[in-house]
């Protein structure tokens, strides 16, 4: 380090910043990988089979693949609309 | 029967087709039957880089339709012995591109080559999925920015899952990190990311590491691979890489910035 790095500012260099949000990302995104290209086909027909009993919204269906360990849990949430 | 690699990135610009002509020519250089096959169909560019596009007749949309043959549609490189192209259509038909064209053209030319270099388009669509199906390997060019390293975990995620070589339960395709426009002395003040932050995010095997260079403009003006300019350091790092690719050990010459007497004074 040069004698000039004591006068430049002490904030965190950017490419640090980078890496760091970069990780987060990345990982987020790599866990939502894998075998859950099925999922919108999956959620648009369960709502298609819902909609033959109950009208529903076109977001009344949710859809969520969590891992835990080895084990994948298929979560599913339907909204039914209020009844007066 | 040739090795197919595929030169890929998901974002669009990082020199994908600068390392594609490169890397092609570099390997014709070595005394391997090469051919670069433009997949970028609507968007040639290839053959502006590589320096044919005056010699353009045939193209790859042509060959899968049976309009010519493939011997018809390759260009033979004037400069380098053993390398050819195969230019990309410009039609504005996205779906030119068919499963079973590709297949039977990248199989007729992995008859007669030693290498078939796929250089991809931008993007995750057909296009780019079709360049990259058939691979064995892949070079993965990146940019230290962050879209472009996101983009290409995206890619690689892409590769271990829309491959033939997935698909059949196949050894993985091997994935090469190519990193481009580095610039040492930005990197140093901690302004750019580092080769080693960007293979620990990606967690792949480095290939080469280009240096932000003024040779790369300068030879695409000019219509030469990068490679050919053996003075220059974005040449001597596609040479390197190419060695590095066959096998060779050699070390990184660009990861740090050289600095004159001013530089070394101050900095330490």
């Amino acid at each position: 380090m040069g004698f000039l790095d004591y006068f430049r500012s002490e904030k965190k260099r950017s490419a640090s910043l980078a890496k760091e949000r970069l990780q987060v990302i990345v990982a987020r995104e790599r866990t939502n990988r894998g075998g859950a290209d099925y999922l919108p086909a999956l959620q648009q027909e369960i709502l298609e089979v819902i909609r033959r009993y109950i009208a529903v919204d076109d977001d009344a269906v949710r859809i969520q693949v969590e891992r835990e360990g080895d084990c994948e849990v298929l979560e599913l949430n339907v909204t039914l609309p209020e009844t007066e | 029967m040739a090795r197919i690699v595929v030169v890929t990135s998901g974002k669009g610009g990082v020199g994908k087709t600068t390392t594609s002509a490169a890397f092609g020519a570099g390997l014709a250089r070595a005394g391997y039957r090469t051919v670069v096959v433009d997949f970028d169909v609507g968007l040639r560019n290839l053959d502006l880089i590589m320096g044919c596009e005056r010699r353009v007749v045939y193209d790859f949309v042509n060959v899968i339709n049976g309009e010519a043959n493939l011997n018809q549609a390759l260009i033979r490189d004037k400069r380098v012995e053993g390398l050819e192209i195969l230019p990309a259509s410009q039609t504005r038909d996205k779906d030119a591109l068919t499963f079973e064209g590709v297949e039977a053209v990248l199989s007729a030319l992995a008859e007669t080559h030693d290498y078939v270099v796929c250089d991809s388009p931008a993007g995750i669509e057909r296009g780019a999925h079709l360049a990259m199906y058939f691979a064995d390997d892949a070079l993965v060019v990146t940019n230290p920015e962050v879209s472009s390293v996101r983009d290409s975990d995206r890619v690689l995620g892409l590769l271990s899952s829309k491959t033939r070589r997935a698909e059949q339960g196949d050894e993985p395709v091997k994935e090469h990190l190519v990193v481009t426009r580095y610039a040492a002395s930005r990197v140093g003040k901690g302004e750019m990311l580092s080769m080693e932050d960007i293979c620990e995010i990606l967690s792949i095997d480095l290939l080469g590491v280009v240096p932000e260079s003024t040779a790369v403009l300068n030879a695409s003006n000019a219509g030469v691979p990068v490679i050919m300019e053996e003075k220059t350091d974005a040449g001597q790092a596609y040479d390197d890489l190419v060695a590095r690719y066959l096998g060779e050990e050699r070390e990184h010459r660009f990861l740090t910035e050289k600095k004159g007497l001013f530089g070394r004074l101050f900095k330490g």
